[in-house]
């Protein structure tokens, strides 16, 4: 029976840039996908007719340059194109946006306190300072900090020089920035509540913390840390929506002989005595693979995937605790024609550009609240955007695709199990805030479709609808990403590597867990790595 | 009381100020004026307006500064009024000078810098009276001007749309004012200001500039900038007067030997990378300091780095040899090792020679001045012409004209 050199379980972003890297070293690989298509989180499909989604990621910033250089992803169809900035509506008709020409954006901002207005340039310096900081990082293994091993020792080194490298002040705002929450950290800069509230949402996305909650200062960072082509901190639309993200790795995948099996869904993996052997799907059928990597998150991959007895307690006790929360869910709408905002005007670039709705931290906080109570926000806090203003492929002329993640939503509505009624209610609760601003939205609509934690669980595979496979709070971050011991993509059984958002430097469509994943397994074979350009310079 | 100024503006102030999106690069009170002469359409953003670099010929424009009058717009430069019982005490702490020493009346050239001691921005206050100041700089500073007001009996504003700036400077500058009617401006000595009736309003015309050639100042309420303009105009009509743009002005603050903020040094809110900051020693602003003064921002810091030489670069002007620009050339010791950078260079029509400004790694340009060599890759017809030239550190400015001091002020 054949035995492929490497399986790796999901094809999502990270399952795919890890494959296309061991295929490329000369592995033979499979990828075993347990939907029909391929694509994770990053997927644009097809549900009603003429109108692609980005059903669960929509937007583009994070994804390593790096990598679709080596995997020749334009070649494949991927092109990545920034929008505008974006705007937050005020409750008393007025709107604030974020243009991205400098002096506009100052403008805009003194429209409603110059000081803030002028507190922008300091506040972006400090951003900036810490992206610098962190982004080398995120192109190489963390090291172990216990470890002997001279590679660890000299990444540890590596580390330690960079932060010795930082002024005191910088050292002192690195620490903050990591344990702050965001609602603190934008008050040593600003006074104004809708542009503190324009600021925070990049704290909170996806995670199920509320800004005032410590740690999500980080949070911001991790979605400043990203680039359009040099352009750090920019976010753009993969044109074709997100799946052209996955659709290009998996023709670049296939292009260099790597194989995929759609609606193959893994079982469990096969170990014996302490080794992975391969995976074993739903139906029974047995694969072999000398390597098994998992693209699958770390509960599920450990919980689920692996039998208990495989795995040491301390581990699997981690793993439990791993925090990996549902705390968002997303609706995508189908609209025969671009909706009208009465407070924005008809030439506003807003209209390309990411929409919201919360002008107050303490709006967003309330929001969180029911998120704790175990129910969806009563006043949800919505990323939105159009993207068709800029796509031209994702719907028919003059029709849109409106994509509207959701926060916050609870993983279980008091304690119990989303129901169909819940989905429609959580559905309500974004259509009636939009339609608050937007008169007559509900009449766009043409086709929709929710999801909620659940429906997220179920397609994609995330543990309760979590999209970054796991909180992005400081404490399960580098080197205790997700498990202190095993932040290296190993894992306590040979030959099963974990290659998801999970683990180092976390999740969004970045890919550098699986790049990074597929350098440590090609160290563990003594191949050389020749497929990898070297992370980008940041000088 | 602490007045803080930034009391949210009314939604219908605030919604009726949106459509700014429209013209991405404002037009300043002048604007008309500016367009009409600007035969060139050759336009930069200057903080967000439209300003031109040259409007119709750059070499031409440097001659009218030199050798007539130049009329320059500065209406974008950032101004702040600052105006209170505590007006003096609060500058006297945020800025580096003496400000107890700034009578009213008077302009000083100035800096401030945050705690470390770096240098935030350099500028000139002007004191109107004896509580009211207007503080000018290139960049941006409300938060911090705000910040420090805490224990001040002072307001700060921001106030760089509601006043419109000219220059006028060169030779004829003092006759065309004279000749426009401002009675009694022939008593303005360097840095003096005084108020002079202008279309219902006051202007006010300080002898200042950015040229190191005699020349004057004028600020005046936005909606009287036009009626200004066409006074200086008409009056100088017989003098030589032309509107210049920013690229001659640049040439002739060159020689003058002035620095500019985020071209020479770079400001500290704006220094991503840490080892750009600088203090004031390190930029040629040492002589601002007064360590008897009392506490101002940075003092500390400042004079740690003083007492224990910590004080990594030092802002010179160097004299190159040969007629070659050498504009952002690296600066090397014996040829070969790297100890600095031109960060602005010219050749210098008023001095003959081949200057520029340079910031060097003490201790090269402090004790060691020595055999120091530029690098200008001067590119020519698509092809490099490398030349290894040797610079001379010499004091600034690079030209010290009478007629700047001259009082009374010559009509030429």
């Amino acid at each position: 029976m054949k035995a492929w050199d490497a399986i790796v379980i999901g094809g999502g972003h990270n399952g795919l840039v890890n494959a296309c890297y061991l295929q490329r070293a000369g592995l033979d690989v499979l990828v075993v996908e347990k939907n029909d298509w391929v694509g994770g989180a990053a997927t644009s499909r097809e549900l009603t007719p003429g109108f692609l989604y980005s059903n669960c990621s929509y937007v583009c910033s994070l994804f390593r340059p790096e990598i679709m250089r080596d995997l020749e992803l334009p070649r494949f169809g991927l092109q990545v194109i920034s929008y505008e900035g974006g705007a937050v509506f005020t409750r008393d008709g007025d709107y604030l946006a974020n243009y991205r020409d400098h002096d506009a954006h100052r403008r805009e901002f003194a429209r409603f306190s110059k000081r803030d207005a002028e507190a922008y340039d300091r506040y972006s310096r400090d951003v900036t300072r810490q992206c610098r900081f962190i982004q080398p990082l995120l192109m190489r293994t963390a090291p172990d900090p216990t470890s002997f091993k001279p590679r660890d020792i000299g990444e540890l080194l590596y580390l330690g020089k960079k932060f010795a490298g930082l002024s005191a002040e910088e050292m002192a705002l690195t620490l903050r920035f990591w344990t702050m929450s965001i609602s603190d950290f934008l008050d040593e800069y600003f006074e104004t509540d809708v542009i503190k509230a324009n600021f925070a949402l990049s704290g909170i996305i996806g995670t199920a913390l509320g800004p005032m909650s410590p740690g999500t200062a980080y949070v911001l960072l991790h979605h400043y840390m990203g680039e359009v082509d040099g352009s750090v901190g920019a976010w753009g639309y993969a044109r074709g929506g997100m799946g052209a993200v996955t659709r290009a790795l998996a023709a670049s995948f296939k292009a260099s002989g790597g194989t995929i099996r759609t609606v193959a869904e893994v079982d469990h993996v096969l170990v014996k005595n302490g080794k992975a052997k391969g995976v074993v799907l739903a139906g029974g059928e047995e694969i072999y693979g000398k390597l098994v990597i998992s693209n699958a998150d770390v509960k599920r991959t450990f919980l689920k995937l692996v039998e208990e007895k495989e795995l040491p307690d301390i581990f699997l006790r981690r793993v439990r605790n791993f925090k990996i929360r549902g705390s968002s869910g997303k609706v995508n709408i189908a609209l025969d024609s671009l909706p009208e905002f009465p407070a924005l005007p008809k030439d506003s670039p807003v209209y390309r550009a990411d929409m919201h709705f919360t002008d107050s931290i303490e709006r967003m906080e309330r929001a969180y609240d029911d998120w704790k109570a175990g129910r969806w926000s009563a006043d949800p806090f919505l990323d939105m955007m159009i993207p068709t203003t800029l796509d031209p492929t994702m719907a028919p002329p003059g029709k849109h695709f409106m994509s509207c993640f959701v926060q916050y939503a609870p993983p279980k509505i008091r304690g119990a199990d989303w129901t169909d009624a819940d989905r429609d209610g959580f559905a309500e609760s974004v259509i009636a805030q939009i339609a608050e601003y937007s008169p007559g939205f509900r009449d766009r609509i043409v086709h929709m479709e929710v999801r909620t934690p659940r429906e997220i669980e179920a397609e994609v595979g995330l543990t309760e609808g979590n999209i970054f496979q796991g909180e992005l709070t400081f404490d399960q971050l580098l080197f205790n990403r997700p498990v202190p011991g095993y932040a290296q993509y190993r894992s306590p059984l040979s030959g099963l590597y974990m290659c998801g958002s999970s683990t180092h430097p976390g999740g969004g469509v970045m890919g550098a867990p699986g790049r990074n994943a597929a350098a440590e397994i090609l160290r563990d074979l003594a191949k050389p790595i020749l497929h990898m350009s070297p992370a980008h310079d940041v000088i | 009381m602490n007045h803080h100024p930034s009391i949210k503006r009314s939604t219908d102030t605030r919604i009726a100020a949106q459509s700014h999106f429209r013209t991405l690069r404002l037009g300043t009170p002048f604007q008309p004026r500016i367009d009409a002469l600007g035969l060139k359409q050759d336009w930069y953003s200057w903080a967000g307006y439209r300003a031109p670099h040259s409007l119709w010929d750059e070499e031409l424009e440097y001659f009218a500064i030199r050798s007539q009058a130049a009329l320059f717009d500065i209406s974008p430069m950032t101004k702040y009024r600052i105006e209170g019982p505590d007006a003096e005490a609060y500058l006297d702490r945020v800025t580096l000078r003496d400000v107890t020493r700034l009578k009213p009346g008077r302009v000083h050239y100035t800096a401030w810098c945050d705690d470390e001691g770096f240098v935030l921005d350099d500028g000139t206050l002007f004191r109107l009276s004896p509580t009211r100041f207007r503080l000018c700089s290139q960049e941006r500073h409300l938060p911090w001007l705000l910040d420090s007001v805490i224990g001040y009996d002072v307001s700060v504003e921001e106030e760089t749309e509601a006043v419109a700036g000219l220059a006028l400077q060169g030779p004829t500058s003092f006759a065309i004012l004279r000749d426009a009617g401002f009675a009694g401006v022939e008593r303005l000595k360097v840095f003096d200001l005084a108020e002079f009736a202008h279309d219902g309003a006051t202007v006010t015309i300080s002898r200042t500039g950015f040229t190191g050639d005699l020349g004057y100042e004028l600020f005046v309420p936005a909606d009287k900038a036009l009626s200004l303009w066409d006074r200086l105009m008409a009056a100088g009509e017989l003098r030589g007067i032309r509107a210049i743009g920013y690229t001659a002005l640049n040439r002739a603050r060159l020689e003058a030997g002035l620095i500019v903020a985020n071209a020479d040094f770079t400001a500290a809110e704006h220094a991503i990378r840490t080892d750009r900051l600088r203090m004031p020693d390190e930029i040629g602003l040492g002589f601002m300091i007064d360590p008897d003064k009392g506490h101002f921002n940075g003092r500390r810091a400042i004079l740690e780095a003083r007492a224990k030489k910590k004080l990594r670069h030092v802002l010179v002007g160097l004299e190159i040899e040969g007629n070659i620009p050498a504009e952002h050339a690296i600066v090397y010791y014996r040829k070969s090792q790297e100890v600095g950078l031109v960060s602005a260079a010219m050749w210098s029509p008023m001095a003959k020679r081949n200057i520029a400004l340079a910031s060097l790694q003490r201790p090269y340009g402090d004790t060691i001045v020595d055999d120091l060599w530029v690098e200008i890759y001067a590119m020519r017809e698509l092809q490099y012409q490398k030349l290894m030239k040797k610079a001379k550190v010499v004091q600034r400015p690079f030209i010290k004209l009478d007629r700047r001091t001259a009082n009374p002020p010559a009509d030429f």
